[in-house]
């Protein structure tokens, strides 16, 4: 029985730290990612998301609305972008995502809250993701008690009822028992073709230069565009079985509700595996080998997966995440999947999201058809 | 065997010349001048790194030129290298088909990317004229080294080109495999195919019509077998008898002593100084052996190119 011995240990251990020190890339991001995540989960993560965009509907221009306003600005969980005094205009500004919540504050509000009546500010908020709402509404209850304590002084101070002088009321929408699977499930979608589609592409003509058929591939008369197209393509098809089972998985398993159309999912995933899959292509021309074109994929499906608004909610990240998660597909599919299957979105109301995947697709593809070489120079 | 007869400019299947290729600082290929008569199978020799893949490359495409012009079948290897591609068949190196396809499905995709007119008749020609057909669902990756080579050959042929470009198709492949190989070459030339092979066996470079030899990417010497051996001006002497070690060790370093090479019981001499090498072996001759001037071999010749070039160009 041949024994243990510290040289042969010795030799391969030697031999993996000059493999790793020829190979820059994998080096790299064996650096990188750790830095990626500490900048991700230290700094852009933020289970408690403030300065959420809100609508105002005022219809009472009292000193009490006003006071109240000002307490809910104050408490830094709403932004007030809009105000409008139409309710559709409101709604829509809901559908859209424009804004998380709208608050509508009465017209007889002062005049209620003076006779002591609890007049009722209706909050209507976009509840497909309750991570997103749940502490803004949390902070709402705690600030009824006391918002106008310095109001009611003396005589008034009867009016501070011990369930607050203010009725706020919440109508959640689009998820009214706020379940988080209703919100993860449809997420996942864009998180499995992310996930999948840029993997298997990105090694797909690694692996050719790899096994050298790269070299006989460049000299038969096949165009980059051909091979690039007809690498997609197959997967393609994969994406699309993978959409339908997650929409089995949805409606059966989780009971996600389904209110948009269905066949308009089905258009617009096209755009998104398309744009993944194009990704995956690019990087298979910028890895030298499929072990790098593997961490590429890694290091995309990161802050796909938490700078996405898919695990943590997309407003609650300061602004430098925000906009990095703005150039990443998937944050765009999902709102895109969300909004069909739980707002019940039309193509209209999803067209601000068809764009950017567009142009990332575009801009993806030309990379990688740039960077596909004809000849071995 | 004998050459075609003299050509023409158009009898041309290969014509560049000044084909210079240099990677960063390196230069692989320097100035090469090679003109190729159609129908001719032209043997590629040299040592390794001496630049013979990179001159193949530049010639079907695969890689561009950094100085010299020419052209590969009439069309120009500098701005028609995708006629070029589409007229050539090359071979590389290491095998380079599917290995996870079968025969008949990599000879499938490359018939359909070539555009084959009626496919499937082709590939079945090609497995049939091959000895393909009965393994035509086997996987590439499981074929020992003859049937991948084979299965090469049918791939890079099934277009029908005009030029095929083998870059060291029988290494690692068995003697008979081998002669059957070259057999086949030859009867693809003698239906009209030009043909430039790579190859680092004597014995195939004698199978050739005509030779050149590269090394540190200089082109030393080319032409028919007799042409490299005259030209080479090399005298080499044999011997036989007992101790040859101690008298090679002796004739080493010794002038006009090019090369001592033990050939089992027989110690060839050689040098390029006919007469230096003479008085030499007058000098250290022993009755015990015995001496005998031979015709020099195309190894003998190469070997001392190669020396010849070490000391002007490495």
């Amino acid at each position: 029985m041949p024994r243990f011995t510290f040289h042969r240990l010795w030799a391969i251990v030697l031999k993996e730290f000059i493999q790793m020190k020829r190979d820059r890339v994998t080096f790299g991001i064996m650096i990188g990612i750790p830095l990626m995540q500490l900048m991700m989960f230290g700094f852009a993560i933020n289970s408690d998301p403030r300065h959420l965009p809100a609508a105002l509907r005022v219809a009472d221009q009292g000193p009490f609305a006003r006071t109240l306003v000002q307490a809910l600005r104050t408490s830094d969980y709403f932004a007030f972008v809009h105000e409008t005094s139409d309710e559709a205009e409101a709604q829509r500004l809901l559908q859209l995502g424009d804004v998380q919540f709208v608050i509508n504050i009465p017209a007889d509000f002062t005049r209620q809250l003076l006779r002591g009546e609890r007049p009722t500010v209706l909050i209507e908020a976009d509840a497909t993701d309750p991570a997103a709402t749940g502490p803004a509404l949390a902070a709402v209850n705690a600030l009824a008690a006391t918002v106008f304590n310095r109001d009611l002084p003396g005589p008034l101070a009867r009016l501070r009822a011990k369930d607050g002088p203010v009725d706020f009321r919440v109508h959640a929408h689009y998820n009214p028992e706020n379940i988080t699977q209703f919100n993860v499930v449809p997420g996942l979608m864009g998180v499995v073709l992310t996930m999948t589609m840029v993997i298997i592409t990105a090694l797909a003509i690694t692996r050719e230069r790899e096994r050298g058929t790269m070299e006989n591939l460049l000299a038969t008369p096949v165009r980059p565009f051909e091979v690039i197209v007809g690498k997609i393509l197959p997967y393609i098809v994969v994406g699309y079985i993978q959409v339908s089972l997650i929409l089995v998985a949805a409606h059966f398993v989780f009971d996600v509700p389904m209110v948009g159309s269905l066949p308009l999912l089905y258009v617009v995933s096209l755009l998104f595996i398309a744009a993944n899959l194009a990704v995956g292509i690019t990087f298979s021309t910028l890895a030298k080998n499929q072990l790098q074109a593997v961490q590429m994929a890694f290091f995309f499906f990161l802050p796909s997966i938490l700078l996405s608004g898919f695990m943590f909610p997309f407003r609650g990240m300061p602004d430098w995440a925000q906009a990095v998660g703005s150039c990443l597909p998937n944050t765009h599919f999902l709102r895109i999947v969300r909004g069909i299957l739980l707002k019940g979105n039309g193509f209209s109301e999803i067209a601000p999201h068809l764009w950017p995947l567009l142009v990332f697709l575009v801009i993806a593809m030309t990379i990688g058809v740039k960077r596909y070489r004809q000849t071995l120079d | 065997m004998s050459p075609p007869a003299a050509a023409t400019p158009t009898d041309l299947a290969i014509d560049v010349t000044g084909v210079t290729k240099r990677f960063g600082e390196k230069t692989v290929v320097n100035a090469i001048d090679l003109a190729v008569r159609r129908g001719e199978i032209y043997g590629f020799l040299g040592p390794n790194g001496s630049g013979k893949t990179t001159f193949i490359r530049m010639l079907c495409g695969l890689l561009t030129p950094d100085a010299g012009t020419g052209t590969c079948l009439g069309y120009d290897v500098r701005s028609q290298q995708a006629e070029i591609k589409r007229h050539v068949g090359y071979m590389t190196q290491k095998f380079s088909y599917y290995e996870d396809l079968s025969i008949r499905e990599n000879l499938d995709f490359i018939a359909r990317i070539y555009a084959v007119p009626d496919r499937r008749a082709a590939v079945q020609r090609s497995l049939d004229r091959l000895g393909l057909a009965n393994r035509s669902h086997q996987i590439a990756g499981q074929l020992s080294g003859g049937w991948k080579q084979r299965l090469a050959l049918a791939a890079c042929l099934i277009h029908e080109p005009k030029l095929l470009l083998l870059d060291e198709p029988t290494a690692g492949v068995d003697p008979k495999a081998r002669r059957e190989f070259w057999d086949e070459i030859h009867q693809l030339a003698a239906d009209g195919l030009t043909v430039l092979i790579t190859t680092h066996y004597m014995d195939e470079a004698e199978r050739c019509h005509r030779l050149a030899y590269l090394a540190y990417g200089h082109l030393l010497t080319r032409g028919t077998l007799a042409e490299v051996l005259a030209a080479a001006k090399l005298t080499t002497w044999s011997i036989t008898g007992p101790d040859l070690r101690t008298l090679a060790t002796t004739l080493r370093d010794r002038a006009g002593v090019e090369q001592v090479v033990a050939f089992g019981n027989t110690l060839h001499v050689s040098g390029r100084d006919a007469a230096r090498l003479t008085a030499t072996i007058a000098a250290v001759r022993d009755p015990r052996h015995d001496w005998k001037q031979i015709t020099s071999g195309l190894e003998d010749v190469f070997i001392s190119l190669m020396d010849e070039a070490k000391d002007n160009f490495a």
